[in-house]
């Protein structure tokens, strides 16, 4: 490899080493690191090296322009940041100056030196072996440039509750053809579940189901429900989807929607998903009045004539002859040229604490439920009764945080429960009058008139005990509490134990992700949480886009939200989507992984490693090739190819090889090397 | 058969004889080999770990050395009382979380020219051992004598599934590993709501009082489910549930008589083997007037039917779904 003493100079680099306010400068000496660059990596080509305060501002910027124009730098090594904060501002700048962009290289001095270190020598020595390495491996960089694809204008919308209707509505709205994908008969989401919303306490039916109404009348709208998405190859702007359309048993252009086949049916099955296990419904069945589309869907496990032969009640009774038992599955292919992620999330299962005795006793119910027995379309006709049926509970405890907050189950905060049980306390006292209880960790209200309604149901006299339940026991101890449920608690802020019989407790379950985002996850090629959640690209500035180009994520499937953040987030991802269809064609960075096909021995350990699904293989030749556009650089395969027949670009062996030769091989401090340096600052 | 070094403890030598006669009993056709310690000492139980800890740490220590060195063919120490358990667990826990308390405790053992490397045993309670080694189904092959219409509330007390160092339970606050054993020998198992709560340990010397208070709620609590009997896994349970009942009865001018036996009786007994044998008639509140209902062999057709549950009302609402092995008997 390179020896740093003897060769000549081919290059002219400039080194910036940023100040970062006192973020770097408070740790490393830049000046110094400064000044040791332009004097010692003089003979690997350095003309100029300078530090400024703010590199990343105009200013700063400026500063290296002038400088490529002047000195006529090939090379530039800017010391700063992380490459993910500011690669793209010091690319576009060398750019501007008439240099190719990927002849800068940014290296981190921040992250990996001064925020980690606290002691200053040490940590100065360190940056300057950080800077050698960015100037012996900037030499090797190549000129590259910027892949250009088509986008199709189509986009698919994968989930159609209230974050996938918003998205799909915008993006139609905007002129541009949407594939809506329910794995449901209809869309609407948990949000077509509830009653109520908060803080406004305005009908979540009122509100949602003219937009549901929309989505199925959308000129531009095509809406598949019933259907799951099974493939996704392609890349960004060319997508290939293939969808299973489940057989309905129905045909959907002879159907009226009028209901006679679910009235005759004679089986009754508890509706485990839009009554939450609380009400009942039929194997043929459209989930809900409102539900869009109005075809009701066969349920094949459930159905007497599918089970045992003979029923065909739906059949007989149909006045259009829309049954139709032979029907199958259908696959459809789709291209598109964005994909936006809406599949939301699941209710955590209290089963899983059984000291809160959800499926144990009677009474104890979970949130969901109570959205169903609250809601005037559930099963008791919006009566809050017991579980027999009749009973109207006198005292009703709300118990927050639960499988939330927990070290034990999930750590986060769920957002919404908090809200939620507020809005339960009040529909309780409401339709009631019961005494409700609200036993909280902490309030956390804090959106635009949530805090208000925080006190409004102070005011209505909702009891609010601080502590996190023990247990929930029908095992009574003291007068007054037989036949009653005792949930007990430390009253953390009077500091003692309370036992407070009631006759109903509401779980206010947190959010989880669904019991397949990890799959689905992998399927359209994107990364999640250790908990499940779809990560976005930046947690800040990018909330709804992923490492994956072109696909987008809306809605609690990227984390526990309430109706407004996820509706802001659907329309967001629709604005993202609308922004790339517009310009008709993308820029993709050409930092990418090669194949060098006469090396590769087609073993395809690379194929299944890659997270972006951006390597095939070729069973006639046997050689396995990236493709290009779906390659996002992460250099995975190029660190696992046991041939060496793969090179990354802008990450290729000798480029690597020569940054660690410039980090390891420099006398530093009078002949210390860096390695003894590091030991001494490890010890 | 798979092998095990037991670990009895004072126990089980004295007031829970029942429990080791039991074991004895049933380890045969559960194909349980059991090879005692040789040489074992106490535990320390509750008191000592409270006074001094690097000495408690190392009289623990001394039975887990002793264990490993005649460890041939087998890694698990298991241990039937709670309290012996949980200080053995205890000890190599926090030995291989604090390698510093590991040292200190070698360095006593020395003196008697022995060591012990944390984590090189396993330690598990004998139901654990029951649950996931042996398994229900042998459990369920090896009933003769099925214990249907014996209505039993099982009881952990506190110390077995707390803390949870390995996640063995299936919740450290409700497991419901003991109702499964249970309901496998075909008895009624009530959902006992009180499972893990506090027997009174050993406030029965200190605070009376509150023992009698703490014991008065397991025992209301178990009668008002109309349990034939309570059935444990712990000595100290057993002890004052069984012994102190009186008192308490005299102190609250109650009149409770709720049997305790501990788990390993009842699968004799649906095993097969004689009440002698499994030290029945032991317990101070007797269970004759309970075990009486499965006294006689009954072949399973001919048991009469369970009454039926009255019909839920047309209006009432469904119960959530469980899955089968989270179900416990109302």
């Amino acid at each position: 490899m390179t020896s740093p003493e003897n060769s000549s100079p081919t290059e002219r680099i400039g080194v910036y080493v940023c100040h970062c306010g006192t973020n770097i400068a408070g740790t490393v000496d830049v000046e110094d690191v400064a000044q040791w660059a332009a004097g010692r990596l003089k003979h690997r080509g350095v003309v100029i090296a300078r530090d400024y305060k703010f590199m990343c501002s105009s200013l700063g910027q400026e500063m290296i322009e002038k400088d490529i124009k002047e000195l006529g730098l090939t090379r530039v090594v800017v010391a700063a940041c992380s490459p993910h904060l500011h690669e793209q501002t010091f690319r576009t700048a060398c750019k501007r100056a008439g240099l190719n962009p990927y002849l800068c290289e940014l290296v981190s001095i921040r992250e990996q030196v001064s925020w980690v270190h606290t002691d200053k020598v040490a940590a100065t020595g360190k940056a300057k072996a950080v800077v050698s390495g960015g100037v012996e491996r900037v030499v090797h960089h190549e000129a590259l440039e910027p892949l250009r694809v088509p986008i199709h204008p189509a986009t698919l919308v994968v989930g159609g509750g209230i974050a996938g209707i918003q998205a799909a509505l915008e993006i139609a709205d905007g002129g541009f053809p949407v594939i809506m994908i329910e794995r449901e008969p209809s869309i609407g989401g948990h949000m077509a579940q509830f009653d109520k919303t908060f803080p406004t306490l305005d009908c979540a039916a009122c509100i949602l189901t003219p937009r549901m109404v929309s989505v199925g009348t959308h000129p531009n709208l095509t809406l598949l429900t019933y259907s799951e998405v099974t493939r996704v190859e392609g890349y960004v702007g060319n997508f290939t989807v293939t969808v299973r359309k489940k057989a309905r048993y129905v045909k959907t252009d002879l159907c009226t929607g009028c209901g006679v086949c679910q009235e005759k049916c004679p089986k009754k099955i508890i509706d485990e998903i839009y009554e939450a296990g609380l009400g009942y419904r039929k194997a043929i069945y459209v989930p809900f009045p409102q539900a869009v589309p109005k075809y009701p869907v066969i349920d094949h496990e459930n159905c007497t004539y599918f089970q045992k032969g003979t029923c065909k009640a739906c059949e007989k009774f149909c006045p259009t002859g829309a049954i139709d038992f032979n029907q199958e599955d259908e696959y459809l292919t789709l291209q598109v040229g964005n994909i936006i992620l809406a599949t939301g999330y699941e209710l955590f299962d209290p089963r899983r604490i059984p000291h809160y005795g959800y499926g144990r006793l009677a009474n104890v119910f979970t949130s969901l439920e109570f959205e169903r027995l609250s809601n005037a379309a559930g099963p008791t006709q919006g009566r809050i009764v017991l579980r027999d049926g009749v009973t109207v509970p006198k005292a009703v405890g709300v118990i927050h945080c639960v499988g939330s907050r927990d070290r034990n189950y999930n750590n986060y905060c769920s957002a919404i429960c908090c809200m939620q049980s507020l809005k339960f306390a009040h529909l309780v006292k409401e339709r009631t009058g019961a005494t409700v209880f609200n036993f909280y960790i902490d309030m956390r209200t804090p959106a635009k008139a949530y805090d208000e309604f925080y006190q409004r149901v102070l005011e209505e006299g909702t009891l609010f005990v601080r502590g996190r339940v023990a247990e929930v026991t029908d095992a009574a101890r003291l007068a007054g509490e037989e036949g009653k449920l005792i949930i007990q608690v430390e009253d953390t802020l009077a500091g003692k134990q309370r036992r407070i019989p009631v006759d109903m407790v509401i779980l206010s379950a947190g959010m989880q992700p669904r019991d397949d985002a990890k799959e689905v996850a992998k399927l359209f090629g994107i990364s999640c949480s250790a908990d499940g959640w779809y990560i976005e690209k930046h947690p800040k500035l990018d909330p709804v886009a992923t490492m994956t180009e072109g696909i987008f994520i809306a809605g609690c499937v990227q984390g526990p939200k309430d109706i407004p953040t996820t509706v802001n987030q659907g329309a967001a991802a629709a604005a993202r989507v609308l922004g790339r269809i517009q310009q008709k064609e993308i820029a993709l960075e050409p930092v990418r992984a090669s194949i060098n096909e006469a090396r590769c021995s087609g073993c395809r350990i690379c194929n299944n490693l890659c997270p972006f699904n951006a390597i095939l293989f070729h069973e006639d030749r046997m050689v396995s090739e990236v493709n290009p556009a779906l390659c996002q650089g992460c250099g995975t395969c190029v660190a696992a190819c046991p041939a060496g027949a793969i090179t990354g670009t802008g990450f290729s062996n000798e480029q690597v090889l020569a940054q660690i030769e410039g980090l390891l091989m420099l006398n530093l401090d009078g002949g210390r090397r860096v390695a003894e340096k590091a030991e001494a600052v490890l010890a | 058969m798979t092998k095990y070094l037991l670990y009895p403890g004072c126990s089980l030598e004295s007031n829970a004889r029942a429990y080791h006669d039991s074991l004895m009993a049933i380890s045969e056709p559960l194909g349980l080999e059991l090879e005692e310690i040789h040489d074992w000492n106490c535990c320390g139980a509750t008191e000592y770990v409270g006074i001094s800890l690097t000495p408690a740490y190392a009289l623990i220590s001394r039975n887990l050395a002793l264990a490993a060195k005649q460890a041939n063919g087998t890694r698990t120490v298991v241990a039937p009382c709670s309290a012996c358990y949980l200080n053995l667990a205890k000890a190599d826990y926090y030995m291989r979380e604090s390698p510093k308390l590991g040292v200190k405790v070698n360095t006593a053992l020395a003196a008697g020219d022995m060591h012990y490397t944390p984590g090189s045993l396993q330690i598990r309670h004998l139901l654990d051992v029951i649950m996931n080694d042996i398994g229900l189904e042998t459990v369920k092959r090896s009933v003769v004598r099925p214990l249907t219409g014996l209505r039993v509330a099982p009881y952990l007390g506190c110390m077995v599934p707390r803390p949870d160092y390995e996640h063995r339970w299936s919740n450290p606050e409700y497991p419901i590993e003991l109702d499964r054993v249970l309901k496998a020998l075909g008895a009624e198992v009530i959902d006992f709501p009180l499972k893990t709560h506090c027997c009174g340990g050993h406030m029965t010397q200190i605070g009376p009082d509150v023992a009698y208070e703490l014991i008065r709620r397991l025992v209301h609590a178990a009668a008002e489910y109309r349990a034939d009997m309570m059935v444990t896994l712990c000595p100290m349970c057993q002890l004052n549930i069984d012994a102190y009942q009186g008192e308490m009865n005299r102190h609250f001018g109650t009149n409770y008589r709720m049997p305790i036996l501990f788990f390993t009786q009842l699968m004799g007994l649906a095993f097969g083997k004689e009440p002698e044998e499994l030290g029945i008639g032991k317990e101070l509140v007797n269970a004759r007037a309970a075990l009486a209902r499965i006294g006689v062999e009954v072949p399973p057709a001919e048991v009469a039917p369970a009454p039926r549950k009255p019909r839920r009302p047309k209006e009432a609402l469904p119960m959530p779904h469980m899955p089968e092995d989270m179900e416990v008997n109302q």
